[in-house]
């Protein structure tokens, strides 16, 4: 066994690359409390006060402190920026100083232009001519490979928030690798990979692979040099608990050097550290106090993870969120919990450093977490509002217990699966377009195919039902070739090679799509089947409103009328998307948690036949529409519980608000004290 | 049998233990001053369920309801007696725990067939939560417009037979806000021996908009909520009348 491993037991994940069993054979389950944790030190306290004064200013000066406009981000294109070098346990930002945004153009250089000026900031003229004339950009292929329909379905927002012009994300690196191997190690593996890539015939796709690998190989070398610049060394693997979270962080530091993606998640690296936590505190190298601190800074360095974004983007998303997801917790497989002290110390940086919406924490929740954890756990979240909960007894069928979750609900087992990020198809607007035979109720532009409109006063259900088959048919398969020739782009002019570098070299690739609407057009069935819906059409014979004569369900009160007319929705437009052919044998999913844009959507969308007015937002992901669930919480969510998972494997979301006395008595107004008597 | 049913709340989390089901029955010969569901006061409107119908729904999300059970309220349940004991029954023999949230209005000891009936419904009661709106009885009547001395039979009527009970208790300003008043309440509670928590709550303005929408005068127009703490107060001060006329009921 290597010297670094002392300690560990080993097995075959010291021959091969295979985290899962290095943890499997050493982590800690831990059962207790959280009553061991430490709160910040004095050094935390000192680099978080700079952290929250540096928001302070970028705050003051209208959302961005400073841009850089030359120097275009690679994994190694800054020198090293810091707070504080002599407090700082975790080091590395992703420019020459915090809270300066790098400039990122592979995606596109107009949007990354655009991200500078809207800012008052300007990239560099050379620059911009070097990436319109000399190197092509991402946009830049996407655009010359889009059809026209294309082009006119995304102006009119039929299909729609495509990464066509920014960063997919949603890819996990296994970060962990970086810590546990060394990227020596790593180099060394992926040589091999390449070697026995192509021994046959030079196809394509052998061809491609080849390339990728050694930009992959590329890349793992850059990030050695990205160590040096910090003073750090990782090409062997990490021996203390600080050099595996440093480790992992300079993995993750250099992916968002070089992708500003629409999600750059963490992945579930802390029962993983947990195990180097373990070995300090038996070999005495450190006190808990030491790890915490660790811990704190690790997180205040993911805190500050920014990225140059436009006032469009960040529309979309509700801000500017990066989704620096850590999945913390969830079972294994062989029933025992995974979580582990560092779990708890994970959640504790809400208390030392603050409530904050990044790294999103997100609880694996499972029904047999042990006590303690789903306590501390409740905790935090009254505290601080800021833990995510994801249910691990789902998830777990189908990526076993060391998967992650990227952005906000896409699982993915951690290095052998990542996403092809597909944004959203407006579901409730294909409707409108089975009714309209395909012409946009806004623009009054012929979009979809020009198939027959529905004539007739009264919306008839049958009828509608298999013009809207036919419309989602047409949707479905634009999008998955919208989609077919941005992931082939994306590829090609903005390849994430460091994140592949630590995946395997066979890997599962899911074909995301998405579901915006999904409510709105449940609701409008069942009023065409359970009332009466009256067309108005304009002077053209347009439909531009819809007059509901009685009640209908509604969906989100756990009434089967309507809720397997959703259910039934999401099958039929995931089977339209499964008969299309997908790039890259990416296994095609379906979300329905557009938690941020369905406001956009709803401005894009006009009147619909459930009744809503034209501009209203939708409900967010699979929500029923504000207002119609009128039989309380469960039944609202027992609704979205019906939407098969198997047709929506990328996520369904559920919002849920709710204002903390509906949850229950405050115990200061209601306790049991009287108990005390009673024996009398 | 038909209920006359309100409607009914998938997601309750303060009408008894756990989350549970809740069934507002309508109709209600109470007018207290604050309610804050005069909806519900009609007798004989509302929707048409059957037993069966309530327990299906209660069924398809019982998943929810581990630690909980089925809660009916209202209006007052008791008013549709009949229907009300074929409901627990039935939730019962489902091994479903049942909570009677009830104001005791209709107790009448003078009725033998009511006490049979009574008995009857209180076999398949696990817990009730018994509103106590004023222990006086002339201001009682003021606030709800009926007397008070069923109600505080009733109260001693579940003592007798051991049917645990929350007791509930608003302060609203001019009626409970009183310090000797509260000093009463703990006194009368004092002397059972079934209760298991007290909830004193402060009066809020929610239900205003209600009557707004009914077109009916709200009685307490202009009267403030109560902050928190005061109702805090009050659950001390009834407590400690409380502890101190037990100790004396024991001989301390």
């Amino acid at each position: 066994m290597r010297e670094e491993w002392k300690g560990f037991v080993g097995g075959k994940w010291e021959r091969t690359v295979d985290v899962r069993e290095f943890i499997q054979k050493n982590y800690t389950p831990y059962e207790g409390d959280s009553s061991f944790l430490e709160g910040p030190t004095e050094a935390t306290n000192k680099l978080w006060a700079q952290v929250m004064e540096l928001t302070k200013q970028e705050r003051e000066a209208g959302g961005v402190l400073d841009m850089d406009t030359k120097v275009v981000s690679t994994i190694t294109s800054h020198g090293a920026g810091y707070l504080n070098k002599d407090l700082e346990k975790i080091v590395g930002f992703q420019t020459d100083k915090p809270f300066k945004r790098s400039m990122q153009p592979y995606g596109g250089i107009r949007m990354a232009m655009k991200a500078c000026s809207d800012n008052g900031y300007e990239v560099d003229p050379e620059i911009v001519e070097f990436f319109t004339t000399h190197r092509k950009t991402h946009n830049a292929g996407v655009f010359d490979a889009y059809t026209q329909e294309m082009r006119v379905a995304r102006t009119n927002h039929i299909i729609t928030g495509l990464p066509d012009a920014y960063g997919r994300g949603r890819i996990i690196g296994d970060y962990r690798r970086v810590a546990l191997y060394g990227v020596d190690a790593l180099i060394a593996d992926k040589e091999v990979q390449k070697d026995i890539c192509g021994t046959g015939t030079m196809l394509p796709d052998v061809i491609r692979n080849r390339e990728e690998i050694s930009e992959q190989i590329r890349a793992l070398k850059e990030l050695k040099k990205l160590a040096n610049i910090y003073g750090c060394d990782v090409s062997k693997p990490a021996v203390t608990f600080q050099e595996a979270v440093q480790a992992t962080y300079f993995g993750y530091l250099a992916a968002v050097k070089e992708q500003n993606g629409a999600a750059m998640s963490l992945g579930r690296t802390s029962t993983f550290l947990d195990i180097y936590a373990e070995r300090d505190l038996k070999e005495g190298r450190a006190t808990e106090k030491d790890l915490q601190e660790i811990i704190d800074h690790f997180v205040m360095k993911l805190r500050c993870v920014k990225f140059a974004r436009t006032p469009e983007y960040n529309q979309i998303f509700a801000g500017d969120p990066v989704w620096v997801t850590e999945s913390l917790g969830g079972m294994g497989t062989d029933g025992r919990t995974m979580v582990t002290k560092n779990s708890f110390r994970f959640l504790n940086t809400l208390v030392n450093l603050g409530a904050a919406p990044e790294p999103n924490m997100t609880v694996l929740w499972s029904t047999r977490l042990p006590e303690g954890w789903k306590r501390f756990c409740a905790e935090i979240s009254i505290k601080t509002s800021s833990v995510q909960y994801e249910n691990d007894d789902l998830m777990r069928n189908d990526h076993g217990d060391d998967y992650g979750i990227a952005c906000c609900v896409s699982s993915m087992v951690i290095g052998k699966e990542m996403q092809f990020f597909g944004a959203r198809a407006n579901l409730a607007k294909c409707l409108l377009y089975a009714i309209n035979g395909g012409i946009d109720e806004k623009t009054r532009v012929q979009v979809g195919p020009k198939y027959r409109p529905i004539t007739s006063e009264y919306l008839d259900y049958d009828e509608v039902m298999e013009k809207f088959n036919d419309m989602m048919k047409w949707q479905a398969a634009l999008y998955v070739n919208t989609l077919n020739i941005i992931h082939y782009m994306h590829d090609k002019y903005c390849y994430e090679r460091l994140q592949m570098a630590l995946h395997d070299r066979v890997v599962k690739r899911y074909f995301a799509t998405g579901i915006a609407g999904l409510s709105i057009v449940a609701d409008s069935l069942s009023a065409m089947k359970y009332a009466k819906v009256k067309v108005i059409r304009d002077e053209t014979g347009l439909a531009v409103d819809y007059e509901i004569e009685g009640d209908f369900p509604k969906y989100g009160n756990n009434d089967d009328r309507v809720d397997l007319i959703a259910a039934d929705i999401v099958t039929t437009f995931m089977n339209y998307v499964r008969s299309n052919y997908v790039y890259r044998d990416g296994v095609p999913t379906t979300s329905i948690l557009t938690i941020t844009s369905n406001v956009t959507y709803g401005k894009a969308t006009g009147n619909t036949p459930d009744g809503r007015r034209a501009g209203q937002p939708f409900a967010p992901g699979a929500n029923p529409l504000h207002g119609r669930d009128t039989h309380g919480a469960a039944a609202s969510l027992a609704s979205v519980a019906k939407i098969p998972f198997k047709d929506a494997q990328d996520g369904i979301s559920n919002t849920f608000s709710i204002i903390p006395g509906a949850l229950g008595k405050d115990d200061k107004v209601f306790a049991g004290d009287l108990d005390i008597d009673l024996t009398k | 049998m038909i209920g006359h049913i309100h409607s009914t709340e998938s997601f309750g989390t303060v009408d008894g233990p756990g989350i549970r089901f809740v069934v507002f029955f309508q109709g209600c010969p109470m007018r207290c001053q604050y309610c804050h569901n005069p909806d519900t006061w009609e007798l004989g409107v509302g929707m048409e369920k059957t037993a069966d119908e309530l327990l299906a729904e209660y069924d398809s999300l019982k998943d929810y309801y581990k630690n909980g059970g089925i809660t009916a309220t209202g209006g007052e349940p008791m008013m549709q007696m009949d229907f009300l004991t074929e409901l627990f029954e039935k939730a019962h023999e489902k091994g479903i725990h049942t909570c009677l949230d009830t104001s005791g209005i209709v107790f009448n000891a003078s009725s033998t067939e009511f006490l049979k009936k009574l008995d009857r419904l209180l076999a398949v009661t696990d817990l009730i939560m018994l509103d106590i709106k004023e222990i006086d009885p002339d201001r009682h009547l003021e606030l709800c417009a009926q007397p008070n001395s069923g109600i505080l039979a009733f109260a001693e009527y579940l003592s007798d037979k051991q049917i645990p009970v929350w007791i509930r208790h608003v302060i609203v300003p001019g009626f409970t806000t009183d310090e000797g008043e509260q000093k009463r309440l703990g006194e009368f509670l004092a002397k059972l021996h079934n209760i298991k928590a007290l909830d004193v709550l402060p009066y809020h303005t929610m239900g205003e908009v209600k009557y707004e929408k009914l077109g009916i005068p709200y009685p307490l127009k202009g009267i403030p909520a109560v902050n928190a703490d005061v109702a805090v107060k009050a659950r001390e001060t009834i407590l400690k009348a409380w502890k101190s006329k037990k100790a004396e009921l024991n001989g301390n």
